[in-house]
């Protein structure tokens, strides 16, 4: 269980040694998320396009570990991008990962790039 | 410059620290000795830790915020001794600190009883972070040696059930082992005893009563506990939580007057036998009594205070109050006042539900008059409000019976919050009183119940006052005639009903054209966009296809997440009528994409376990024998369950199938503030149970009777009489008006019994409005419902059928493979998901 969380480690810009093509841009939802597949990993993709800003993070929920995150709702609060898990409501940080309404353990978070209408996620590995 | 020295930085000590700073005084310096390792931190939330093992949020106030307020903050060092004549301490270090007053505020230690064996591996208390530790790694160790291990808890007292509670979160079997024939003996009466322990059970904690532990078996690691010859319980570990013993070694080692049994001996002033070291919290013996509770240990605390500033008039009370409500445990206990009365003294009344895990018992006075004590378990919600009616002895009902009984039996007459008198102590953690609280909105240093926690700290002790205090708060803002704003979340000032009118006038059709326009700057969230999908949904009979990304996530994907993230499928079954070859097509898909397979509390069929990928596939072959959404995901009409009425049973007054058929297909697709549901049954023996709907009908010699506001779940509710011995025909407007005027008026995720008990006016005024048309508006909301029911289309239909929609229900956007962290056990014949870690 806890290999599973540990599979995923919030990566600065900095750290970013791979840029990760997952999908055209148009493939993704508008204000809405996406799931992508990176070698093992599940990483959910954000849009907001309100914001004309994208952010991605760990498709993994830490309230009870089940692969939803990118199917929930995203928003903000106060000013703070976040996402709501469809399971129980629990609601990250997209920029810090912080959970929002709880005491859960943060998310990981992953730059992303906008290229030729590309859509890259940055990774460390 | 006079030195105060506090040996023990707990939560009493920091509370003194934090009254002195408080007082703005100056001419002292203040020096806080604490023997753990960190600054103070909430020991009564203590058990917190285990969810997130998160040692910082629990602390009482950061090591900073000593050093801000001129506090000489000592942490791991104990003070070995003190010298009262020379007025110095000694540290562990053998340092010497000179003292003008000095204040122990030692705490306590949990009691652990001489028992043979307790020295073992695998034993352990409850009282500090360090012991949580050691039993988080425990417990590891032992999940992952064995699979179902076993925890015991010595003591079955309120700490020794919020340790059971513990363990079992930590995955091991709880049992809890208590001396005494029931449970929290201090607290509670034998009834309730048993009450609490029937519900405990039922939650998986094991009870041992009346058991003396002769010793702890084991070579070094603990193996099990023996009571008896052959009375013998197996266990893997062991929490003593057996009471608590005062920290008092340095007030005997320097000679200070001690109690019989132990604690320092203080007068009300808090002074021990020296005039010059006061003694507060847990240590001190006070009245003849240790108090285990933070609150009397926070009034000696800004005794001590004011005590040594002069204040000498300030004194403890000579009754302390113990009343207690027991927290994080699952289920509600409480007891306050005198909890057993002596039958010479007062009268006891008794409500007691067994089957429900329910027990109230209030005792009252010989005359009737004031409420001295009660006891309450499986539910509390009312402790607040019966506490301050007996803290303040205010007037009871002429049958005090009143007090406890449910609304239904005549109850709930608990009276008005705002009748409570200005110095009722609301948070006696910290000392606030309900003028206190009503003072912050007056003068308008607070506008909201954030503003008045932060201004007067109620509620941040233990917590259990903050229904009341929310309760005060609104209720003061009532009575300045600020208006209460219901508005529906951060990003909007206006509630459901105004966002219906703005959507319906400017004829809006985007979420962002309403935020856009009048919201307050923000982007949305998981609470205003479902509830404006809701609404476009209404006024311009959209389908959730329409703007998927706003819906709430069920809708997003025309299904129920269940708890592994895959989903359910419910097709429509139009009043519960089925044929055979639809009921073999039912089989023969579940079968096919193997899904776990039910029939559902509303009589329809359910098939679980669908991956996101398998959704189309599933809906392309049920659409194809003739099936369509039942909307079970949504805010919705969910069901028309019928009894099979005329045309079958020997009783039947009218085709209840038929008619229930009719309504779900009219009113199936439209989108509500809170799911639908409907019953119609063929006559008064009410098989359909249709008046626990939201709609029911019943037939009668004449026509049919109309009965709205039904509601299941945790608050049932009989619907109520609307109209009698009505036409078909009728029926259906009357419907159409009343959910029209539901859809449009209710809150967000208001049922309709809940909006229709709330509604000004009640039953009379509905009936105004849905049958004589007072409002003049049920033309409109015929018009409007006969929309919706025109527009629909069946949104599975309308996704299957179009490829961009179908791009929705993939896992992965770059990849066809579906959620490789899917882990199925078999269960029954069939699967289920495994379970939660
Ligand atoms: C599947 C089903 C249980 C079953 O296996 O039998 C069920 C499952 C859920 N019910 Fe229910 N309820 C089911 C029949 C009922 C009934 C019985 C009935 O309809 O006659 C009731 C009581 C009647 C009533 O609604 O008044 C019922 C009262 C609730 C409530 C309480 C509503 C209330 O007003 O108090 C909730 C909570 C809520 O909606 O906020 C709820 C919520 C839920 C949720 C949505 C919980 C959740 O958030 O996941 C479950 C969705 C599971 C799913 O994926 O479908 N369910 N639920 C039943 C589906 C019926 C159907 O064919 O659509
Ligand atoms: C799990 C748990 C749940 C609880 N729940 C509740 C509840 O719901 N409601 C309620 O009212 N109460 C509850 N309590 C009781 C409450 O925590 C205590 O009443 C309160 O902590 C007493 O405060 P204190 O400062 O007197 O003692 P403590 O908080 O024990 O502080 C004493 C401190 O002094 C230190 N110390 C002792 N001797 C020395 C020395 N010689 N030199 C230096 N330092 C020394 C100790 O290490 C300790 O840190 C609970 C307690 C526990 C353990
Ligand atoms: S009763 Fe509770 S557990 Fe059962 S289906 Fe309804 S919501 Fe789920
Ligand atoms: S699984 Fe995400 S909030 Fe519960």
């Amino acid at each position: 269980m806890e290999t599973f969380l540990s599979k995923y480690t919030k990566t600065a810009p900095a750290e970013v040694t791979t840029w990760f093509k997952a999908a055209s841009v148009n493939d993704f939802p508008k204000d809405g998320g996406a799931c992508v597949k990176y070698k093992d990993k599940q990483i959910a993709v954000f849009n907001f396009e309100r914001l004309n800003q994208w952010f991605a993070c760990q498709n993994l929920c830490p309230h009870k570990l089940e692969m939803v995150l990118s199917r929930g709702m995203i928003g903000d609060h106060q000013g703070i991008p976040k996402v709501a898990c469809p399971l129980h409501k629990k609601t990250f940080s997209l920029e810090s990962g912080e959970n929002l309404n709880g005491d859960l353990p943060a998310i990981a978070t992953y730059p992303v790039k906008i290229e030729a209408g590309f859509v890259y996620i940055g990774f460390s590995d | 410059m006079k030195n105060i020295i506090v040996i023990g930085n707990g939560m009493v000590g920091y509370k003194f620290c934090e009254k002195f700073v408080a007082a703005q005084t100056t001419g002292f310096t203040l020096t806080i000795f604490g023997e753990e390792p960190r600054p103070a931190y909430d020991r009564v939330h203590l058990s917190a830790y285990f969810e997130d093992e998160n040692a910082t949020k629990l602390e009482m106030a950061p090591a900073s915020w000593y050093t801000e307020n001129n506090i000489n903050l000592i942490t791991n060092n104990r003070i070995v001794d003190i010298n009262k004549e020379a007025k110095t301490v000694t540290d562990q270090h053998n340092q010497q600190h000179t003292y003008d007053y000095l204040i122990l505020a030692t705490g306590s230690v949990p009691f652990v009883p001489p028992i043979k064996g307790v020295e073992k591996e695998g034993v352990f208390v409850y009282r500090t972070i360090e012991d949580l530790e050691g039993m988080i790694a425990y417990a590891k160790h032992i999940n992952q040696i064995k699979p179902n291990g076993k925890a015991a808890i010595l003591g079955g007292g309120l700490l020794g059930l919020e340790a059971g509670k513990a363990v079992m979160d930590m995955g091991l079997e709880p049992h809890v082992v208590e001396f005494a024939p029931k449970l929290m003996p201090r607290q509670l009466d034998a009834r309730s005893s048993k009450v609490l322990q029937l519900k405990l059970e039922s939650m998986g904690i094991h009870i041992h009563l009346s058991k003396a532990t002769n010793q702890i078996l084991g070579d070094e690691v603990i193996t099990g506990m023996e009571f008896g010859e052959d009375d013998i319980l197996e266990t893997d570990m062991l929490i003593i939580s057996a009471g608590i013993r005062p920290r008092d070694e340095l007030g005997k080692s320097c000679g200070l007057k001690m109690g019989i049994r132990g604690g320092i001996e203080v007068n009300n002033r808090m002074q021990t036998s020296d005039p010059y070291i006061y003694a507060i919290g847990e240590v001190a013996l006070y009245n003849q009594m240790i108090y285990g509770l933070v609150a009397p240990g926070y009034d000696m605390a800004h005794v001590a205070v004011q005590q040594i500033l002069g204040h000498t008039d300030i004194t403890m009370a000579s009754d302390i109050d113990m009343s207690t409500k027991l927290k994080l445990i699952g289920v509600d206990v409480a007891s306050f006042g005198t909890p057993f009365m002596p039958a010479d003294k007062g009268l006891s009344i008794i409500f007691e539900n067994k089957t429900q895990f329910l027990y109230k018992r209030i005792n009252v006075s010989l005359d009737g008059k004031k409420l001295l004590g009660g006891i309450m378990v499986g539910d509390a919600a009312d402790y607040s409000m019966l506490h301050q009616i007996y803290l303040n002895g205010m007037a009871i009902p002429e049958d005090p019976a009143q007090l406890i009984l449910p609304a239904s039996e005549g109850g709930g007459l608990l009276g008005d919050i705002m009748d409570l008198p200005d110095e009722a102590q609301v948070c006696s953690c910290e000392s606030v009183s309900k003028g206190q609280i009503c003072n912050t909105i007056e003068t308008g240093a607070a506008t909201d119940l954030a503003g008045v926690v932060s201004c007067t700290k109620a509620g941040t002790g233990c917590g259990g006052c903050k229904p009341m205090v929310k309760d005060l708060t609104e209720a003061t803002l009532k009575s300045l005639g600020i208006e209460v704003k219901d508005h529906i979340c951060e990003h909007f000032d206006f509630n459901r009903q105004e966002l219906y009118s703005l959507i319906q006038v400017k004829g809006y059709e985007t979420f962002n054209e309403v935020l856009d326009n009048h919201g307050n700057g923000g982007h949305g969230c998981e609470i205003c966009k479902p509830v404006i999908a809701s609404l476009m949904a209404t006024i311009h009979a959209d389908t959730a296809n329409k703007e998927y990304a706003i819906q709430d996530s069920n809708d997003r994907f025309l299904a129920n997440i269940q708890r592994n993230g895959t989903y359910s499928v419910v097709p429509r079954v139009p009043g519960g009528e089925i044929t055979p070859d639809k009921l073999i097509a039912l089989g023969e898909i579940a079968k096919k994409y193997d899904l776990y397979t039910k029939i559902t509390g509303g009589v329809r069929i359910d098939l679980f376990g669908a991956t996101l990928n398998q959704l189309p596939l599933i809906w392309k072959e049920l659409i194809s024998h003739g099936f369509e959404s039942g909307h079970a995901y949504g805010k919705s009409l969910r069901t028309v369950k019928t009894c099979v009425g005329s045309t079958w049973c020997r009783y039947g007054m009218d085709e209840s199938v038929s008619f229930g058929i009719e309504l779900e297909n009219r009113y199936r697709g439209i989108r509500a503030p809170h799911k639908i549901k409907g019953g119609v049954s063929g006559c008064i023996r009410e098989c359909a149970e249709a008046r626990g709907k939201d709609f029911g009908l019943i037939a009668v010699e004449g026509g049919w009777n109309l009965y709205v506001g039904g509601n299941g779940g945790a608050n049932p509710r009989h619907a109520e009489l609307l109209a009698e011995q009505i036409d078909n025909q009728t029926v259906i407007k009357y419907l159409d008006r009343y959910l029209m005027f539901y859809m449009r008026t209710a809150k967000p995720l208001q049922r309709t019994a809940a909006w229709q008990e709330r509604l000004d006016g009640g039953m009379a005024y509905l009936k105004e409005v849905i049958i004589e048309d007072k409002l003049g508006i049920a033309a409109d909301l015929e018009a409007e419902m006969q929309t919706l029911v025109n527009k629909f289309e069946c949104e599975w239909t309308q996704a299957v059928n179009n490829p961009e929609m179908m791009k929705r229900f993939n896992h992965f956007v770059n990849s066809k493979e579906e959620d490789d962290n899917l882990v199925f056990v078999p269960m029954r014949e069939q699967k289920m998901p495994q379970q939660w870690q």
